[in-house]
């Protein structure tokens, strides 16, 4: 790989723009799509390996070519700044998520408290419609407070977020279920928030929850049985 | 898949910086159980620094020789690993699997 070309992709990855790294396997020649030009069959290909962020092998003019996804990273956002988000976080990065805690709350949300993290401050409904969940995000409501965890609930369901879940007992969902079906979310829709959150691993400590929460993201993200459990029926 | 590989380039950059010869392997093709997916990294310096992977760590010394020829060379190579159960012990994927890996020279 020449300079120019790693220089380029690391440039990209800190603008968070996806980009498909080209490579011609009998020579080692490479270009970056979408920023060079390339054939039809192979932008085809890179087109394909960002959408399903899954590398393609392509044969053309007689060569096997490479195409390597290079997507942003994965965002996780967490609404509370709250004691459970603390032991989330630190899990959360080294499997590959850009974390956002969301508390309108200073007192909660401090550098102090999360370094190094992005933290926003406003209310929460501002504060997702701001950072638009899409499909490779995952929300998280910890605050355990319907004024705040409700609007940004009321916003992921309306997005693609892959993956909603929401802290709370399944007394306290049902609740939350019938708010938000006054807000105009169908069965459906509130089907999408994981509640009670996280895998059923009987998590007691703050740790352990993050634990079976980030786990079940992962497992929702990869399509795993798990990510899928028939949890009790809700209803409004 | 690129949620870590990227961290990889990253760590070779960094070689790079300090002035080391650094060669990248990339996992291409997978067949059958492979421990690691199409597009997982492993970066090698000269000095012998690793840093990522391949596979579930049965191929990595086959993969890191390569590697100092490239970085000799120059030449990018492709490397394939491709095991029956019985061949196991060898250098391959104790699995099973067969994996396709393209070496290239940092330049």
């Amino acid at each position: 790989m020449k300079a120019e070309i790693l220089a380029r992709l690391q440039a990209a990855r800190a603008a968070k723009q996806p980009v498909a790294l080209v490579t011609r396997l009998t020579d080692g020649l490479q270009l970056l799509w979408p920023q060079d030009e390339a054939p039809a069959p192979l932008v085809d290909a890179a087109r394909t390996a960002l959408a399903d962020d899954a590398a393609q092998n392509v044969e053309w003019e007689g060569a096997a070519w490479f195409v390597h996804p290079h997507n942003p990273p994965l965002r996780l956002i967490i609404v509370g700044a709250v004691h459970i988000a603390q032991a989330l976080v630190p899990m959360a990065q080294p499997l590959g998520f850009a974390v956002t805690v969301v508390d309108p709350r200073r007192a909660w949300a401090t550098a102090d408290r999360f370094p190094g993290i992005t933290l926003i401050h406003e209310w929460t409904d501002d504060a997702m419609a701001q950072l638009a969940p899409d499909s490779r995000t995952a929300v998280v409501t910890l605050t355990h407070d319907p004024k705040l965890d409700d609007p940004a609930l009321d916003v992921s369901l309306k997005s693609a977020a892959f993956y909603i879940g929401a802290l709370g007992s399944r007394r306290t969902h049902a609740k939350r279920v019938a708010r938000l079906t006054e807000l105009g979310h169908g069965p459906e829709a509130l089907a999408r928030i994981k509640s009670p959150v996280g895998l059923d691993i009987e998590a007691v400590t703050a740790a352990e929850i993050g634990l079976s929460i980030i786990a079940e993201v992962v497992a929702v993200r990869r399509g795993a049985a798990l990510g899928n459990r028939e949890r009790a029926p809700v209803s409004a | 898949m690129s949620d870590t590989s990227e961290d990889i380039l990253a760590t070779a950059a960094g070689w790079v910086a300090q002035g080391e010869t650094v060669a990248l392997a990339t996992v291409v093709q997978t067949w059958g159980s492979s421990p690691r997916p199409a597009g997982s990294r492993l970066a090698i310096s000269a000095s012998g620094r690793l840093a990522g992977s391949v596979s579930g760590g049965c191929i990595e010394g086959a993969v890191a020789d390569a590697a100092q020829q490239t970085m000799a060379s120059g030449t990018p190579q492709v490397l394939s690993f491709g095991v029956s159960d019985e061949m196991a012990w060898e250098v391959g994927l104790a699995c099973g699997g067969k994996v396709k890996v393209f070496v290239e020279k940092l330049a």
